[in-house]
C-alpha cells in the first residue's frame, strides 16, 4: 500500500519556495505539444514508408481485368 | 475494370496516409494493410459516387473509417459472447506494430475509445480541419472538437506525464537504448 504523501499546510505554500514553476496552463500546453509531436512522429514514420508493392500490384491487376488479361 | 490513370495516381498517392491512419487506428500493421486494400477495392468499385473536384483523400479516409468501425462493432459483438480472446488480440497488437520508440504512445492510443482516437488522428496527424474530420466521421464539428480534447487529456493521464520534461528526448533516448 502506498502512503499518501503528507501535504504541506497551506500556510507554508509560498510560491517563492518552489522556484520558477510553470503555470498549469503553460504546462498543459507543453504536454499537449509533446503529445502532438509523438502522434505525428508515429504517423509520419508510416507515411515515409511510401506505397508498398502489394497496392501497386493490386491496382495493376484490377486494371488488367478489363482487358481480358485476368491473371 | 478500367481504371482512369488520374484516379489510379490519386488513389496511390493517398495510400501512405491511409496506411498511417489505419495503423494508428488498429495498432496492427497486417490488419491495417488489409483495411487499406479493402478500402481501395470499395473505392474503385464505387468510383462513380466520387464527385470529381472534391477531396479524394477525404473520401478514401471516410471509406476506411467506416470499414474499421463496422469491423470494430463486429468484433465487439464477438467479445460480448466470447471468452476474452479479443482482449488477448488487443494486448498483442502493440508488439506487432513497427517501432519500439512509439510503443508506449501506441499502447496509450489503443486505450482511447475509437471515436476519440479517430478524431485525434484525423485532426492531429492527418492534417484534416475540424470540419473535414466531422464530415469523415459523420458527426458535428463540435463533437469532433470535444472528442479531440478528451483524447488529449486522456493521453496525458495515460502517459502519466507530470511535466513536459518527462516526455521527450529522454524517453526517446531510452527507447533507442532498449532497441540496440
Amino acid at each position: 500500500m502506498k502512503r499518501k504523501p503528507v501535504r504541506r499546510g497551506a500556510s507554508s505554500m509560498n510560491k517563492a519556495e518552489f522556484g520558477p514553476v510553470h503555470s498549469e496552463a503553460t504546462l498543459g500546453r507543453e504536454i499537449q505539444t509533446k503529445i502532438g509531436e509523438q502522434l505525428r512522429a508515429m504517423y509520419d514514420d508510416v507515411v515515409g514508408q511510401g506505397v508498398p508493392d502489394r497496392f501497386v500490384d493490386l491496382l495493376r491487376r484490377l486494371d488488367k481485368q478489363d482487358d481480358g488479361e485476368r491473371q | 475494370m478500367k481504371i482512369d490513370p488520374s484516379v489510379r495516381d490519386a488513389v496511390l498517392a493517398a495510400v501512405p496516409s491511409l496506411r498511417a491512419f489505419a495503423i494508428s487506428l488498429s495498432g496492427n500493421v497486417d490488419r491495417a494493410d488489409d483495411l487499406v486494400q479493402e478500402t481501395l477495392l470499395r473505392a474503385l468499385a464505387n468510383i462513380d459516387s466520387f464527385q470529381p473536384g472534391t477531396n479524394m483523400s477525404a473520401w478514401l479516409f471516410t471509406i476506411l473509417r467506416n470499414l474499421f468501425r463496422s469491423e470494430y462493432r463486429k468484433r465487439r459483438r464477438e467479445v460480448e459472447d466470447g471468452d476474452g480472446s479479443y482482449a488477448e488480440t488487443l494486448k498483442s497488437q502493440p508488439e506487432q506494430s513497427s517501432r519500439v520508440e512509439f510503443e508506449e504512445f501506441r499502447t496509450a492510443l489503443a486505450k482511447l475509445p475509437p471515436d476519440q482516437r479517430e478524431a485525434l488522428i484525423l485532426v492531429g496527424a492527418s492534417g484534416f480541419s475540424y470540419e473535414e474530420a466531422a464530415e469523415i466521421c459523420g458527426c458535428a464539428v463540435g463533437t469532433i472538437k470535444s472528442r479531440v480534447n478528451r483524447a488529449r487529456s486522456r493521453l496525458a493521464d495515460l502517459l502519466s506525464i507530470e511535466s513536459a520534461d518527462d516526455f521527450g528526448p529522454d524517453r526517446a533516448t531510452r527507447a533507442v537504448l532498449v532497441e540496440s
